[in-house]
């Protein structure tokens, strides 16, 4: 256990490295926003104001001295936009409470529901429960959720005037409003991954159904009840935590980019899409990095979780 | 004698899948039939798969004969701009653009058959112009998902050692993106620099984006699959003949992965579909003057409340095309590999 562990740090380790080199690679040197001095000093600077700035951003040292400096900045927190001046990780912070509120409040949703829809369909496989759990499923992967908010927005929030119209309001700042306004991208959200997550636990439970373990819990006797919740759904459920804790990552890091801009509750996901708009390569940049961050480091701890809980994935690697 | 059934390899899943998936019929099939035919079989007896498989079609004709519905029906170009003319409904004559800049809702007549957008274009005919560019976006990122997927999986899982960990760091490394913001990020970049000889604005680069974003979720079950196949025995039979490495890919390891690869096919077009409709929304897919479902979409969620037809219609399409698509490739994997871990995500 302890060789997996050391092991899967290591390789997150490298991972994470090459992932700041092709981000950076990305943005600085494949994108040729002309000279990032000039951008700086605007249109009626001198050439010795832009040297100057040059000398001061570091543009003029070599691409790895920059490299170094871009990613020291990045995680100290003393990263600049070079667009909007504000400090890119104080921009991060004041999107992450929108954002946490949005894939927490999502995440348990999500994964409530789709437990009680895979499970039910699972246990009906074949009848029309199923099937019309399974076209469900399929509408809801098949929805953008772009398109769905504003649906929601139009008839609920507009015309039945049932929902506020978007933004987001702190939780510290009125707890009600807060939940009132967060109830549509949190359903938003939750329905690509309902669709998702219910078929997925529906295919593991039918393959547990087969194991030799619940034959056994069914020969000693156990009730059927008792043989779906303490047997089948208790291993089944390993995969689906594991996904969710990837899932949950890549909300909080800016996934749930979608969501966040057509409800514009400004939050991580938001910030990004603005930074392309504006091409503000560092802000952008540092979104990118720490979302890779979250979704490797998280992965790990769900590796490793995954192998203490089943020992047959440890003798896999 | 008796009669040998399909490739040796496929022959006892298949008859494996059936019990599992069809244990309530009892009939009795024949000996001799192949794994092919069988499944083809199973996909027939799916009735609401074929039916969904047929509105696919159907939408894909129905792009195809944009041109035609233009020039023939509608009268009008997709990117005719008409905001001053007016428009004879029911014998009342209304403005396709009222004065305060709303739009005509749909007029159930061959002009303007799903109302005008801001500029008073024809929503109809705009809808199958941009169904061809979102269709042809999705079928290029499949297949270049397609091609260097089962590439990557083939080469990793066949020689393994050094081949196997550098390209499986690679596809870690594209893996750890999320696949919005790794699309973002490559779409934005692209669409300012272009892509060698191609020019950013073009359909192809977001094609490229998408299709490499899904690289990995096809190349990583191939691989898995190459790595049992190789143990079997009759990849030992094909080496002590003499074949060389890629002549037993090509000719024993191809045809055994032949289900998975087209199982993934729909799984990727629907949801390469989905993520142009997405990039082209943040601004990073589809760009100007070409439409898309996607670039229609953005265009009506930025003039809500004053025409929300232009938010449905393109909507409503993308939310069918890529229902459907899933629904038939849900089908298919049933008929052809009812066992299969196929799935997009984590």
């Amino acid at each position: 256990m302890a060789r997996f562990v050391v092991r899967r740090l290591l390789v997150m380790i490298v991972l994470l490295f090459v992932i700041t080199v092709i981000t950076f690679a990305l943005f600085i040197v494949v994108l040729p926003s002309g000279n990032p001095a000039a951008l700086i000093a605007g249109r009626l600077a001198t050439p010795a104001e832009v040297h100057l700035i040059s000398v001061r951003y570091g543009f003029d040292k070599p691409i790895y001295i920059q490299y170094l400096d871009t990613m020291k900045n990045i995680f100290t927190g003393q990263a600049y936009s070079y667009q909007s001046g504000f400090n890119v990780l104080s921009e991060i912070e004041a999107g992450m409470g929108a954002t946490l509120s949005l894939a927490l409040g999502a995440g348990i949703i999500w994964l409530l529901t789709s437990i009680l829809v895979g499970t039910l369909a699972a246990v009906k496989a074949g009848r029309y429960t199923d099937r019309i759990l399974t076209v469900l499923a399929m509408v809801g992967v098949s929805m953008p959720p772009f398109f769905l908010g504003a649906v929601l927005l139009y008839f609920v929030g507009y015309k039945a005037n049932i929902i506020p119209l978007a933004n987001y309001v702190p939780l510290t700042t009125n707890p009600v409003q807060w939940f009132i306004h967060l109830l549509a991208p949190w359903f938003t959200l939750s329905v690509l991954f309902i669709g998702f997550y219910s078929r997925v636990l529906r295919s593991t439970i039918l393959d547990t159904i087969n194991e030799d373990y619940v034959r056994t819990a069914r020969a000693k006797g156990l009730s059927e009840r008792q043989v779906l919740v303490r047997h089948i759904l208790r291993n089944s459920l390993i995969p689906i935590i594991s996904l969710w804790g990837l899932d949950l990552a890549q909300v909080i890091g800016g996934g749930a980019i979608l969501t966040e801009t057509v409800f514009n509750l400004h939050g991580v996901g938001q910030l990004a899409r603005d930074s392309i708009g504006r091409l503000d390569t560092i802000t952008l940049m540092a979104i990118v990095i720490l979302t890779a961050l979250a979704v490797v480091l998280l992965g790990a701890v769900v590796d490793v979780v995954h192998a203490y809980l089943d020992p047959r994935i440890r003798l896999d690697t | 004698m008796a009669t040998i059934s399909g490739p040796a390899s496929g022959g006892t899943e298949f008859s494996e899948g059936i019990d599992a998936g069809f244990s309530g019929d009892g009939q009795e099939l024949p000996p001799g039939i192949g794994p092919w035919s069988l499944a083809w079989r199973r996909l027939r007896r799916n009735k609401v798969a074929l039916f969904f498989g047929g509105v696919f079609l159907l939408v894909v004709v129905l792009c195809l004969l944009g041109p035609v519905y233009s020039h023939d029906i509608a009268h009008i170009g997709p990117d005719t701009e008409n905001i001053t003319g007016t428009i004879k409904v029911g014998g009342k004559t209304e403005d396709i653009v009222s004065l305060i800049g709303i739009p005509i809702g749909p007029t159930w007549t061959s002009h303007y058959l799903l109302g005008a957008d801001l500029e008073g274009r024809d929503v109809a005919v705009r809808l199958l112009y941009g169904g061809r560019n979102s269709l042809e976006i999705g079928v290029v990122a499949t297949l270049i998902t397609m091609l260097f997927g089962t590439l990557a999986g083939l080469l990793a899982g066949y020689f393994r050692g050094i081949t196997d960990g550098i390209i499986s760091r690679i596809l870690d490394v594209i893996w750890a993106y999320p696949a919005v913001l790794l699309g973002i990020t490559l779409g934005t970049v692209l669409a300012i620099r272009g892509i060698g000889p191609l020019h950013g604005t073009t359909l192809m680069v977001p094609a490229i984006v998408i299709g490499f974003v899904y690289i990995p979720y096809v190349a990583r079950p191939i691989r898995a699959q190459v790595l049992t196949l190789r143990e079997r025995e009759f990849i030992d039979a094909a080496r002590q003949q003499g074949l060389g490495n890629f002549q037993i890919m090509w000719s024993e390891m191809l045809p055994n992965l032949a289900s998975t690869i087209i199982v993934f096919v729909p799984l990727i077009l629907a949801n390469a579909i989905l993520l142009e409709a997405a990039l082209t929304f943040l601004g990073a897919g589809v760009q100007p003057p070409n439409a898309s479902w996607g670039t229609m979409i953005t265009e009506g969620i930025d003039n809500i409340p004053a025409a929300f037809h232009n938010v449905l219609v393109p909507g409503i399409m993308l939310v069918i095309t890529v229902l459907s698509v899933n629904i038939f490739g849900d089908g298919l994997r049933d008929a052809l590999d009812p066992r299969a871990k196929v799935r997009i995500g984590r």
